[in-house]
């Protein structure tokens, strides 16, 4: 079977098993001859999910148990975000940490450690992850926790499918008393500007930035902050609109059209004076772009890329904008840049977020970008910065070394379960793991 | 709150099916073969809203077994308004062409346990004076083809005989509705290499509770296959014979 990931580049021709059920993966996996790598629903933008064998979540869908008291759900690894919301909205709950898309996995959300909006305050996926079961490379079903097997609970959080096969998982979720948010976006200036407002605003549940690339000299860093608060109006609607859908490839670039259009018309339109108030339903206000199936498909064959990096708090700004004023130069990247600020290091050796600015940007894939692409890198590290694995599909082994300094723990821990043989994918194998 | 029951309950079609009845507050009793992986699935309907979800063992080809069965059902939910018949499984054409048992095995499993399972629900529905028997045959009924014809003719069998209990059934309030899904990704279909055509069985599953609730008489899912068969089955068979099908 064809796979790709999310930026459509590269593609593999993979042999999948996707067993259906525990005793199934038990009885019919070859586990002998595997020597490949976890996948989800594929969300990752580069190669995280891709090896030539592929042990697939998808059917492992299940609801295992549910306790209404304290909101502590027990699932198979291939439910998807989604499910957990159209199940658990409507009896007012949430997730505490959610991406900008809900169409990944429990797995995929573990694997990569994910972040939100709220990180500054509710920190990674894995803090409400009170355990999960993991196949070994032997075969071996483990129960992990913070307490039990410690080190492969951390090592596998935000391990890319490198530690092994999440089974089944126990998260906490988070009380809501309405599906809809309070969001109230911000007219920022400058980077500086923006920066402040983050600081300001540091209290708000959620909040995350626009950034116009566009925009320059004096007004680099011209931006919209966004931010958001449950209401407690008591409607706990989930969704119900049909997702329009991008059926077939179009030019690259329109998606910048269209939402540099969509800027605009906020920051020069509707957003009169410097700020503006309204109610928003979840589904808009966390997941703008799922309403567009296959929105990828955007950027037409060539596929592309999302360039995100960390920078410590300490260089935040001096960094940022260095990057910023390299890409406005270069005419590359998307017209928007999408900013937010993180909360603490967790202490996984391989999850992304450290204190600081992380910043996402889409670049499409053609000649020339790789070798642009190896100098903004150059900049995040000289700042003591890293990439994002989960995005990432051309860095170099050195760049993931200066990056993740405690790649060598997370290398010993792989050699010894036995699962630096088993456990590879495109991504790992580039990156010397 | 409808009252459901779902035989061969395990299959993907009939698991995305049976979450939307769960996610409706249905109350749902289902048979499959798999006691554990039925329990799983129970387990997941009831954490998704079902108001109750039991279950049964079930073996399609045990036809002395059904009876009891449905009327254990029937007891359990306190009467049925739909019952969807969806187990089967998908025959080695080579392997029937060389062996008659083999073919009787799979006329057996696909097309005989479904029309004693039907003559007996159709009974209880008639004197209950309502209900819908839901019944997931397939286009591979519409012709017959050198690939697959046993399965083929076992799902003709069923259509025609769903045709002739809903006409017996006219007036009593009992609705038949026969399903007949495209190339579907399930694991009965694990082997293939999927293609434009191939829909998710989640699709199927919406497309099955709309046909129930409009009360349809037979759909193909997703609708463009009823184009395709049109085709299909407009080729005159001095033609059709010739083709690689
Ligand atoms: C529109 C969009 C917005 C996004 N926004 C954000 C964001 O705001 N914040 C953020 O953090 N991320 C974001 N992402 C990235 C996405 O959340 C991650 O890539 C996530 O891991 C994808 O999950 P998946 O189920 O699709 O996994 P896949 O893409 O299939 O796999 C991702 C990784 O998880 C591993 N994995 C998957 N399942 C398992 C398993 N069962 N056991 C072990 N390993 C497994 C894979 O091996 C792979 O390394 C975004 C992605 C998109 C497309
Ligand atoms: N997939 C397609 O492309 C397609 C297209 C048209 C029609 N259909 C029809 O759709 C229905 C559902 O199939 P599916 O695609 O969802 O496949 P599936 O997931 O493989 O489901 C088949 C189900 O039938 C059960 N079963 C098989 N033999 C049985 C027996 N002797 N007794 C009791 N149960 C038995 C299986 O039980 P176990 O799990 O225990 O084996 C399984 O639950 C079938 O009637 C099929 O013919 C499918």
């Amino acid at each position: 079977m064809r796979l790709t990931g999310w930026g459509r580049k590269p593609a593999v021709d993979a042999e999948v098993f996707a067993p259906y059920s525990i005793p199934d993966l038990r009885s019919r996996f070859p586990r002998a001859r595997f020597r490949g790598i976890p996948r989800g629903n594929g969300r990752s933008y580069g190669d995280s999910a891709l090896a030539p064998q592929v042990l697939s979540s998808r059917r492992l869908d299940r609801f295992l148990a549910f306790d209404a008291e304290t909101g502590v759900l027990r699932c198979e690894a291939g439910v998807l975000l989604a499910d957990i919301l159209d199940v658990f909205v409507p009896r007012g709950w949430f997730l505490h940490a959610t991406p900008g898309t809900k169409l990944i996995s429990v797995g995929g959300a573990i694997a990569s450690d994910v972040h939100g909006k709220s990180h500054h305050l509710e920190g990674c996926f894995s803090r409400h992850v009170e355990r999960f079961s993991l196949m070994l490379a032997d075969g071996g079903m483990v129960d992990c926790s913070k307490t039990q097997h410690a080190d492969l609970f951390r090592a596998t959080c935000g391990g890319m499918g490198l530690t092994g096969f999440i089974l089944e998982a126990t998260l906490r979720l988070k009380p809501i008393r309405s599906a809809y948010l309070r969001e109230t976006t911000f007219k920022a200036d400058d980077l500086d500007h923006a920066l402040s407002l983050f600081a300001e605003q540091s209290g708000a549940p959620y909040s995350v930035a626009w950034i116009d690339c566009l925009a320059t000299g004096p007004r680099l860093g011209r931006s919209l902050l966004m931010t958001g608060d449950f209401i407690d109006d008591g409607r706990l609607h989930g969704t119900a609109k049909t997702p329009l859908s991008v059926p077939v490839d179009t030019p690259g670039f329109a998606l910048n059209r269209y939402s540099v259009t969509a800027f605009n018309a906020l920051y020069y339109h509707r957003v009169r004076g410097r700020q503006r108030e309204r109610v928003v339903h979840f589904d808009p206000f966390f997941y703008p772009l799922d309403g567009i199936g296959h929105w990828n498909r955007i950027y037409g064959k060539s596929g592309f890329t999302q360039y995100q990096f960390v920078i410590p708090k300490a260089s935040g700004a001096a960094g940022i904008e260095e990057v910023l004023q390299r890409i406005a130069a270069s005419k590359r990247g998307s017209f928007l840049a999408v900013l937010k600020t993180f909360g603490p290091a967790n202490g996984n050796p391989l999850s992304f977020p450290m204190e600081g600015y992380t910043l996402a940007l889409d670049f499409r894939l053609e000649p020339g970008l790789l070798p642009f692409l190896e100098e903004l890198d150059r900049i995040v590290l000289d700042h003591g910065g890293r990439l994002y694995l989960t995005k990432d599909v051309r860095m170099s082994a050195e760049t993931f070394r200066a990056g993740y300094p405690r790649w060598k723990e997370f290398q010993d821990l792989r050699r010894k379960y036995g699962a630096d043989t088993t456990f590879r994918s495109l991504q790992s194998e580039r990156l010397g793991l | 709150m409808q009252k459901i029951l779902i035989i061969g309950a395990t299959s993907a079609i009939a698991q995305a099916t049976a979450r939307r009845f769960a996610g409706r507050g249905d109350r749902l009793y289902l048979l499959g073969r798999d006691f554990d992986r039925l329990e799983a699935l129970a387990q997941d309907l009831r954490i998704r809203g079902a108001e109750s979800v039991d279950c049964a063992n079930f073996e399609a080809e045990n036809f002395a077994g059904h009876p009891a069965l449905l009327d254990q059902a029937y007891e359990t939910l306190g009467g049925i308004d739909v019952a969807l018949i969806a187990h089967g499984t998908l025959p080695d054409q080579r392997a029937c062409e060389q062996s008659f048992d083999e073919a009787l095995r799979e006329l057996n499993v696909n097309a005989i346990g479904t029309l004693s399972l039907l003559t007996h629900l159709a009974n209880r529905m008639e004197q209950q004076g309502n209900g819908t028997l839901a019944v997931v045959s397939s286009p591979a009924g519409d012709r017959g083809r050198q690939s697959n014809y046993v399965y083929g003719a076992a799902k003709a069998m069923v259509t025609v005989f769903c045709q002739g209990l809903r006409n017996r059934l006219f007036g009593s309030g009992v609705r038949v509705l026969i399903i007949k899904p495209g190339f579907v990704d399930t694991p009965m279909t694990a082997a293939f290499e999927k293609g434009m055509l191939w829909a998710q069985p989640e699709r199927i599953a919406a497309g099955i509770e709309k046909a129930i609730g409009k009360g349809a008489d037979s759909v193909y899912l997703p609708g463009f296959w009823a184009l395709i068969m049109l085709m299909i089955r407009s080729i005159p068979e001095t033609v059709f014979k010739r083709l690689k099908l």
